[in-house]
């Protein structure tokens, strides 16, 4: 028994059998669980986007969230280069994150204007339009990411209509320590956003956050969103990348050519 | 061995021969996962199923698998395993499965499951397996939940993500200990939890691997 259980055939044959067995097992639960993970991973983002928007609440179920999405959002697909609308590509197939991977569809960012450390960037993004019932621009939700300190933060930033003024700002997935970096998911901390300034009357991008406290005195404190206590670095990355995606290289053009009319 | 009963290979892991506690495997998931309960409880019910039915599945086979390939085909078994377990949680449980991120594919270098794996499956008939792998899946569970507890209690006042110690962040009076949150927190807790358990079962305390030898006179000492 023993010597005929150790002979090479047979324990090619024992190996080839499981790997067939496993194999076959592994790829039929891949295979049958794809739509449902695609369908939470599309949903988890139009939640976020509701979210940061300012629409809907907490709690709904997956169809009124996709019911929302389809009544109150316009997907819009941008020219980061030009800074004007574009469609070139079906907004709501298109995947800016895969984008940013493929050689053809980015550029590689150079380090010195890294400074949320992203290394490539796509040419085409996607931007989320808000109308209100008279059909004017309510708001624009903007997909921002950029590193921490220990993961790259993914989200998106709402902008109310004067393209100007914040209407929220939430990460819908990052690595950050929990209960230090990981405050940025803190309600009581991104609602200091809401209604903050992004630029000065002559155009400058001023939004900042500020380590400790802003001092609700000071004439810059609309632009100014206090940093989270223990997590330096994670405030850091946060407003370096929206520096990054708000500024000449991200959708800074966008902005100016929306604001005046012309995207 | 052979004589084990169900009971005993459910129960005696929970407390007698605690994985975490007196075998001192899978820290490396207890540190990592027990931040707050909810994914501790995830991570627990996940270890669990995929220990119970590796377990059984390479006890069915164990007459079978040649010696010399026997690690890798219990690998296999339980590499299987944890794929599925993690693309179930990504289907059903997404923004547990997001918060878990690499942790559950881990579980595949838990030394618990193979270590069930070689030490009990590959000797005994699948039920009993099964068993055994459930009741060390227990024993795992009850120590990351204890844990759960602690630091997310403690760390952020919270359970389950139910406020209990309202935080002074959050307009509270409770000031969170954020070392709790961190990893290296839990290994202190472990390190008590094992103090308090051999405490309480003197039995499982280790005889020292070495001596001192007597102290000689003072004198001498200097």
């Amino acid at each position: 028994m023993s010597s005929q259980k150790e002979s090479t055939v047979r324990t090619l044959t024992v190996a080839l059998l499981v790997c067939l067995v496993c194999s076959v097992f592994v790829a039929g639960a891949a295979v049958a669980l794809r739509p449902t993970q695609l369908e939470n991973r599309q949903l988890d983002k139009q939640r976020s986007i509701l979210a940061i928007a300012g629409l809907g609440q907490a709690g709904m179920s997956g169809q009124e969230i996709r019911d929302l999405f389809e009544a109150r959002i316009d997907p819009r697909l941008v020219d980061l280069e030009t800074g004007t609308f574009s469609d070139e590509y079906d907004p709501i197939a298109y995947d800016p994150l895969l984008a940013a991977k493929d050689p053809d569809l980015s550029k590689p960012v150079p380090p010195s204007e890294d400074i949320a450390s992203i290394k490539r960037r796509e040419r085409y993004s996607t931007v989320y339009l808000v109308q209100d019932e008279q059909g004017e621009l309510q708001t624009v939700v903007i997909p921002v990411r950029g590193y921490g300190l220990w993961s790259t933060l993914y989200g998106f930033i709402a902008i109310k209509g004067d393209l100007n003024t914040v209407e929220g700002l939430g990460f819908y997935q990052h690595g950050e320590t929990p209960g230090l970096g990981g405050e940025v998911d803190n309600p009581r901390w991104r609602s200091q956003w809401e209604g903050k300034q992004l630029f000065d009357e002559n155009g400058e991008l001023e939004i900042e956050v500020v380590k400790g406290g802003v001092d609700p005195q000071s004439a810059e404190a609309v632009h100014q969103v206090d940093g989270l206590a223990g997590a330096t670095l994670t405030s850091n990355g946060v407003n370096n990348l929206l520096h990054y995606w708000l500024g000449e290289d991200g959708f800074g053009p966008f902005i100016a050519n929306l604001r005046a009319g012309e995207a | 061995m052979s004589q084990a009963t169900v009971k005993e290979v459910l129960f005696n892991p929970i407390f007698n021969n605690n994985p975490i506690g007196l075998q001192i495997l899978g820290i490396c998931s207890a540190l990592a996962v027990t931040s707050n309960l909810k994914t501790a409880l995830v991570m627990s019910i996940a270890l669990t199923l995929v220990t119970a039915f590796s377990s059984m599945f390479i006890s069915m086979i164990r007459s079978q698998i040649p010696s010399s390939i026997r690690m890798i085909v219990q690998m296999v078994i339980i590499a299987s395993l944890v794929i599925v377990v993690d693309q179930v949680l990504k289907a059903y449980a997404f923004a547990l499965s997001k918060q878990l991120s690499v942790f559950v594919g881990l579980i595949i270098t838990n030394c618990i499951v193979m270590g069930r794996a070689e030490a009990f499956a590959m000797q005994n008939p699948p039920v009993l397996s099964f068993f055994d792998g459930i009741g060390n899946g227990l024993g795992y569970s009850a120590m990351l939940i204890a844990l759960g507890i602690v630091r997310e209690l403690f760390g952020a006042g919270k359970l389950m993500g139910y406020t209990i110690l309202p935080v002074i962040n959050d307009g509270g009076w409770y000031l969170p200990n954020g070392l709790l949150l961190l990893p290296p927190s839990a290994f202190f807790l472990i390190g008590l939890f094992i103090w308090a358990l051999r405490s309480w079962k003197r039995e499982q305390v280790e005889s020292p691997s070495y001596r001192m030898a007597p102290q000689v006179s003072s004198k001498e000492a200097y």
